[in-house]
């Protein structure tokens, strides 16, 4: 696949954000190109100048640039909240176990493990993508942000200081991937709508139905966060 | 406390000889609802109970609204769930699960398996957990367990990584000897279908909705009836001016936590420990303990935080037993946790129901019969009985309900939020809206008439004099559409349910920090800040500032929380521990102030002489002067103080829904849910539980469908993008109010919400919004669109036919 409309689609999806993502430009249907396309989050397609932004990273390593991987593990180095971690995967390693499972960061949860539920996400140049979809090695030359990340500065984000006073939080399972979808929206829209909250989090499921005081808590960010930005 | 009590076991077994040696005293307790039937109510109780608390007003930190505990360590990501365990050499585990609903497994061949690179060790189930049990097992006849279910565990693997394990898995070779099958629960009911089980079955743990137990009679895959009769039901019929008389239908739900079943085992010689996404750390244990013949004190469980479970996570389960096998094995810690594939087919879901529900009336409402014949499926267990709102919401001069379970080839349903409620109230009070409608009353006027529960009452009465309530038209399908607006209201029930197998310890150093400790896991509904708003209540501390350590069945004994069991089990043991540590620590400093412990006290955070030997003094100076580091109480629950009192909670909710005519969708836009809960401990966590209620409610009527393919007996939507759940643009606005409603029952005087929080209610409400909206009933869930329209499209004599309203 690897090609993506340009401009923003009539309606954006309710919850499964690959329908127009997975559409092939041309040629079939590949398990890569769909992961690529796939990991985008609801937050994500949203963001389109962003999502521009990885694509055309991405041709830059064109097909002369091509380094080629597997089927055995190889040693790769992922840039992690602005720190160099090497690790060393095979190809079909998913961002979300490379985090996981190879360096430890268990804060991104992985809940559905097909790109519905977002439990999974993570920034990927400060577009949020489901990292179950996103295969690690398309991760590599570009700055992941994960939940670990955006905690290091709570001054900044106020988003999860507001998640824990408005108790936009029960179990907590699916809250990780909820801060990660509603900071990725401060960050490109200070001053957001309940409707634009909704969207962003459209693709972030909460079985305990916790969505009211998300709304609520992003809301009350809001205001913080574009005094600070 | 003692552990080798069974938890099943009655008050009267578990100690109540002990409290009646025990001496008593008189009190006086705050009873009522604030600001409207508040009084005081004599109670005899221990005479070690703590003083009575008083109402939430005159606290500084039980019952007022409260930060999360652990909210930063969920937002952070820094919170470690089973799913985020990792131990030094630990292997990742998978299934090998049945692909076909109905079979005896002649063969399985692990070799290839066994030899793949990477694996470990492979575990055959020797015995399936979850399913029923047949009362001769001799029946099956079969060197392997009989596969009920396409989905069901055969094996485990264990490997160095996930990817192998799951490789392997695929590898094991499993022969088959194909049985005919059924999943459609009427092709089920009919005498010829294919058998389920060669024989009378039952489920020992059930899926709580009544009607399974052994006691019952089976015919065929008709596991029933389990019959209720009292009073005269014929003659209340035959009594009756009125009678509505109507069929229900209602799907399967699956839980969908959002963290998957799953363990993480650790054998070693001298114990067994266990990392664990459960409700019950006690149950874990007790059945590990009881599969392994171990005992109790070498098999060790924790949870540290717990993503949902929602009634399906009790017990080890085939995750946990084959976990603990494979580490017996290979001599690592194992982790099996399941997928989300698996997660759908193999551990739980809420059955389903098909119901007949008749009920005569006179002309003032008075209800003078109700009959309830219910079939549902909880698949290849039991448990799909849904008579308890019948039988329990309203007064009727006689009842006779019949509940049936229905054995399919289908996974086990287990406990889900409310078992059986959701679904009796989706039909009882939709037909109570019905039988108002028949009798030209008001809905709130009538369940005035029939519904003599105080705090109901009150509950009514705020819902009367609500704008949404008030914007109501009484008039059915009033709007000229194509989207027309409608209201609906429905009460729901639940119980007081306390296990007293449940204990606190809190402990006081010489630092003046405090900590609590006990078994009981948080399964998200917060009872970590309870805990600690209980000990900050009694020392004057703010309750972030207390070490709160719970899910590890290291600590006192905790309640395996379901059924709305934990905070009104636990909280006040918390409390009585609290208290007697405190009187332990003004004990331990009352030599260094020169003075007795008699002559002291603490209030507002600090130790006050009541001799006035010395100005008040903070907890933590106080602390500095303790004669040990450290002193400690442990208390255990004791019996409610008023047992013969049998208390429910529940609530009144309302929906106001759009039904947009042309493509049958219906838009749930506003609720207020009006709920009870005795005390509530923390406004904050209290409002989100009904939050959460609500929107299961809403997602389990509109949208949630367990999908089975009667050709090949699959699920077809064994995952989150088919198996449709509410999201954030399908959220309306919700209002919560609490009704503050003191019983007189214990040290807290205070209950849980998970089950009355609008689960029970939501179909109902959203049913008789849809029929205030356009005139048309639905009487089958989910309501998606095409049910709706299909609604629309009957001809309005076949609706009354199918509805069967006599008279």
């Amino acid at each position: 696949m690897g090609e993506r409309t340009s401009s923003p689609p009539e309606t954006l999806p309710e919850r499964n954000p690959t329908e127009q993502a997975r559409q092939p430009a041309s040629g079939g249907l590949t398990r890569r190109g769909f992961l690529k396309g796939a990991g985008i989050t609801a937050a994500g397609t949203a963001l389109l100048d962003g999502l521009q932004g990885v694509q055309s990273q991405a041709a830059e390593t064109g097909p002369a640039g091509v380094k080629e991987y597997g089927p055995n593990a190889a040693a790769v180095t992922l840039r992690v909240n602005g720190r160099e971690r090497a690790v060393h995967i095979e190809p079909r390693t998913t961002l979300a176990e490379a985090l996981r499972v190879h360096l430890g960061m268990t804060g991104t949860k992985i809940s559905c493990d097909r790109g519905v539920c977002s439990s999974c996400t993570v920034w990927l140049d400060k577009m949020p993508v489901n990292s179950c979809m996103t295969l690690a090695l398309d991760a590599v030359g570009h700055e992941v942000t994960t939940i670990e990340g955006l905690s290091e500065d709570l001054e900044r984000h106020a988003v999860i200081e507001s998640f824990v006073r408005h108790d936009a939080l029960q179990c907590g399972f699916c809250t990780p991937g909820m801060v990660m979808s509603s900071a990725a929206l401060l960050e490109r829209n200070p001053h957001p709508t309940e409707a634009d909250v909704r969207m962003a989090v459209s693709g972030n499921l909460c079985r305990c139905g916790t969505y009211p005081k998300v709304f609520a808590a992003v809301l009350d960010a809001a205001g913080r966060h574009a005094q600070k930005a | 406390m003692n552990p080798l009590i069974p938890q099943s076991a009655p008050d009267a077994v578990l100690g109540a000889a002990a409290d009646a040696a025990a001496s008593t005293r008189a009190v006086e307790m705050p009873v009522g609802i604030p600001g409207y039937t508040l009084r005081e109510e004599k109670r005899t109780v221990p005479a070690s109970e703590p003083p009575v608390l008083p109402v939430n007003k005159d606290l500084n930190y039980i019952g007022k609204p409260t930060e999360r505990w652990d909210g930063l360590e969920k937002a952070t990501g820094r919170a470690r769930y089973t799913a985020d365990v990792q131990l030094p050499g630990m292997l990742y585990a998978s299934f090998v699960n049945a692909r076909i609903p109905h079979a005896k497994i002649v063969s399985i061949d692990t070799s290839e398996a066994e030899n793949y690179p990477g694996v470990k060790g492979v575990h055959v189930m020797q015995h399936e957990l979850g399913n029923a049990v047949l009362r001769n097992p001799a029946l099956d006849q079969s060197r392997y367990p009989v596969v009920r279910y396409a989905g069901q565990p055969i094996a485990a693997v264990a490997a160095a990584t996930q990817e192998a394990a799951e490789e392997a898995a695929a590898k094991v070779k499993v022969k088959y000897e194909a049985l005919p099958f059924v999943v459609d629960q009427n092709l089920a009911r009919e005498p010829n279908a294919p058998q389920v089980f060669p024989g009378p079955a039952d489920e020992a743990g059930s899926a709580g909705g009544g009607g399974g137990d052994s006691s019952v009679k089976q015919k065929g895959n008709i596991h029933g009836p389990s019959v209720n009769k009292h009073g005269d039901a014929e003659q209340g019929f035959k009594d009756a001016d009125v009678i509505v008389d109507a069929h229900y239908t209602t799907q399967v739900q699956t839980h969908s936590a959002l963290e998957t079943h799953g363990v993480v085992a650790d054998w070693k010689p001298e114990m067994l420990t266990v990392y664990a996404s459960t409700q019950g750390t006690a149950s874990v244990r007790a059945e590990l303990a009881g599969f392994f013949k171990l005992p109790m004190s070498k098999v060790r469980v924790i949870t540290e935080f717990m993503g949902g479970g929602f009634g399906a996570k009790f017990g080890a389960g085939n995750p946990g037993v084959a976990a603990a096998a494979l580490s017996r094995k290979t001599g690592a810690p194992v982790r099996l946790m399941l997928n989300r594939e698996e997660e759908h087919l193999s551990v739980g879901n809420r059955p389903s129901s098909d119901q007949r529900l008749r009920i005569g009336a006179k002309k003032d409402g008075t209800i003078t019969a109700i009959q309830l014949i219910s079939y549902g499926t909880a698949g290849c267990g039991t448990g799909a009985g849904c008579a308890g709102p019948a039988t329990n919401l309203y007064k009727w001069a006689a009842l006779h309900t019949e509940e049936n379970d229905v054995f399919i080839n289908a996974g086990p349903a287990s406990a889900f939020r409310a078992p059986g409620h959701p679904q009796g109230a989706f039909a009882l009070e939709q037909s109570i809206d019905d039988l108002a409608a028949k009798l030209q009353m008001d809905p709130i006027d009538l369940r005035d008439r029939i519904d003599e529960n105080p705090v109901r009452r009150v509950q009514r009465q705020i819902i009367r004099e609500s704008a949404i309530w008030k914007s109501r038209n009484p008039k059915a399908n009033a709007d000229a559409g194509p989207i027309k607006r409608g209201v609906g209201l429905s009460q729901s029930v639940w119980y007081r349910f306390i296990n007293r197998n449940s204990a606190a310890e809190v402990r006081v150093h010489k630092d003046g920090s405090l900590e609590i400790l006990s078994a009981v896991q948080d399964i998200g509904s917060g009872i970590k800040t309870v805990l600690a708003q209980i000990v900050a209540e009694q020392f004057g501390v703010p309750p972030a500032k207390i070490a709160v350590k719970v899910g590890d069945t290291n600590y006192p004994v905790g309640p395996n929380s379901g059924g709305s069991v934990t905070t009104a089990s636990l909280t006040p043991a918390a409390r009585d521990a609290a208290w007697q540590a405190s009187r332990k620590f003004l004990a331990s400093i009352a030599p260094a102030l020169h003075t007795t412990a008699a002559d002291l006290s603490i209030s507002d955070g600090k130790v006050h002489s009541a001799s006035g030997k010395f100005q008040p003094i903070s907890f933590r100076a106080a602390a500095a002067k303790m004669d040990t580091d450290q002193v400690s109480a442990q208390a255990r629950r004791v019996a409610d103080y008023d047992p013969h009192h049998y208390n429910t909670y529940g609530g009144v909710d309302i929906a106001e829904v759009a039904v947009d005519t042309g493509t049958g969708r219906i838009h749930v836009k506003r609720v207020l849910a009006v709920h009870d809960c005795g005390r509530p401990m923390n406004p904050t966590q209290t409002i989100s539980q009904i939050n959460g209620g609500m929107i299961q409610g809403i997602s389990y009527t509109l949208f949630e469908h367990r999908l089975l393919d009667p050709n090949y007996g699959l699920m077809m939507n064994a995952n989150l993008d088919k198996y449709k759940i509410a999201g954030s643009l399908e959220i309306p606005e919700i209002e919560v109010q609490l009704t503050e409603s003191y019983i007189g029952q214990s040290s807290t005087d205070a209950s849980g919400i998970g089950e009355a929080a609008g689960i029970i209610s939501a179909g109902a409400a959203i049913g008789n919004a849809v029929f205030n909206a356009t005139g048309v009933r639905i009487r089958q869930l989910p309501m998606t669109p095409a049910v709706v329209l299909a609604a629309f499209n009957q001809p309005q004599s076949t609706l009354e036919a199918l509805n069967g309203e006599a008279r």
